[in-house]
């Protein structure tokens, strides 16, 4: 198999992919060098079997997939799964559409239906911008004057984007929450993100360490992969004392340097396997319908 | 041997690729590799809004 990896910078993820590459021929593409006649699919494209997406620039690579995906070049992940997931409102419709349970989450496009919305929910609420990674901007709002100050902030300072007020329940989880990785069909492995801060991204801090896949939790992130679209993701879980298991955020382009030590499963490899398994059986979606699964 | 453009300190690079990012020993400047074969250095872009998993 010859793959192409779309890349923005070489991370550690990068470094450890290609060291995993086990027979598999790759070239390694900046996306900010490409220049694409979108008429004019250029040939070099269709060398390749597939292309996996690790551009850290979540813009750049999701337009490269759309791009990909209507020339025909099987992607991983597919755009539209990616598009979901990039996108936090997405991400929870596809989640309650199929059954999937979340925190609650509230939307408003204006300062007041806003501030009306966090008082439904009750103090203290999360501000999270609908777009974003690695913890970013999320603001837990613990009072009134917290969110008259951060609506503002978000109306002033901010893009429209920043205007999208998604408003979720502040989930009182315990110190920790659980970052799922789902290869295809299987969870092949999870990790605790400890943290005394709320925030509990590894890119703010959290350390990681093994949580135990349980038929639960599998269950859980499978049906949660599903509901996106399937393919190589990231399930972000929050353990609610009352309600159990709720699926947050799900993440396309996932980062795994801090959890193959606590997991001890080679999770780059899994990805190779999964992506040389569905290039294999034809089970990559394309815009064009090749290989439609 | 590579210069780092923030301080000119002398860098060796050894087991790097094009696009990872190394740090400066003199003035931990966040530096992106363009070259390996030529070392060259430029000063990493700073993290846009969109970057994430």
């Amino acid at each position: 198999m010859h793959l192409a990896i779309l890349t923005s910078r070489i991370r550690v993820e990068e470094k450890l992919l290609f060291a995993a590459m086990r027979g598999i021929t790759y070239e390694v593409i900046d996306d900010g060098e490409l220049l694409l006649d979108l008429a004019q699919p250029d040939e070099r494209w269709r060398t390749f079997d597939a292309v996996l997406c690790r551009s850290v620039s979540q813009s750049r690579g999701l337009a490269m997939l759309y791009v990909l995906e209507s020339w025909g070049v099987p992607v991983f992940n597919a755009a539209a799964v990616t598009a979901t997931c990039n996108d936090k409102l997405l991400t929870t419709l596809a989640l309650l559409r199929a059954g999937v349970p979340v925190p609650r989450t509230l939307l408003a496009f204006a300062p007041e239906p806003a501030l009306r919305g966090i008082e439904t929910l009750g103090y203290p609420a999360v501000l999270k911008p609908v777009t974003g990674s690695w913890g970013r901007l999320l603001a837990r709002i613990n009072d009134r004057d917290a969110a008259e100050a951060v609506l503002e902030h978000q109306e002033t300072l901010g893009s429209y984007q920043h205007r999208i007020h998604y408003i979720q329940e502040y989930v009182d989880k315990p110190l920790r929450d659980i970052r799922a990785f789902v290869v295809g069909e299987r969870t092949i492995c999870a990790i605790y993100r400890n943290s005394a801060h709320w925030i509990t991204n590894t890119a703010r801090g959290a350390t990681a360490s093994n949580c135990p896949v349980t038929p639960e939790l599998n269950d859980l992130c499978v049906r949660a992969a599903r509901a996106v679209g399937g393919g190589i993701l990231a399930i972000d879980v929050l353990e609610d004392q009352e309600r159990g298991l709720l699926v947050n955020e799900i993440n396309a382009t996932m980062e795994f340097r801090n959890s193959i030590a606590p997991t001890g499963v080679d999770i780059p490899g899994a990805i190779l396997d999964y992506v040389r398994a569905s290039v294999e059986a034809g089970r990559v979606l394309t815009l064009s319908g090749e290989g439609r699964r | 041997m590579a210069l780092c453009p923030e301080c000119e300190a002398e860098i060796v690079l050894t087991d790097v690729l094009v696009g990872e990012i190394v740090y400066c020993p003199d003035c931990n400047a966040e530096l992106e590799v363009l070259n390996v074969e030529t070392p060259q250095l430029a000063l990493a872009p700073q993290v846009e809004e969109d970057w994430g998993e």
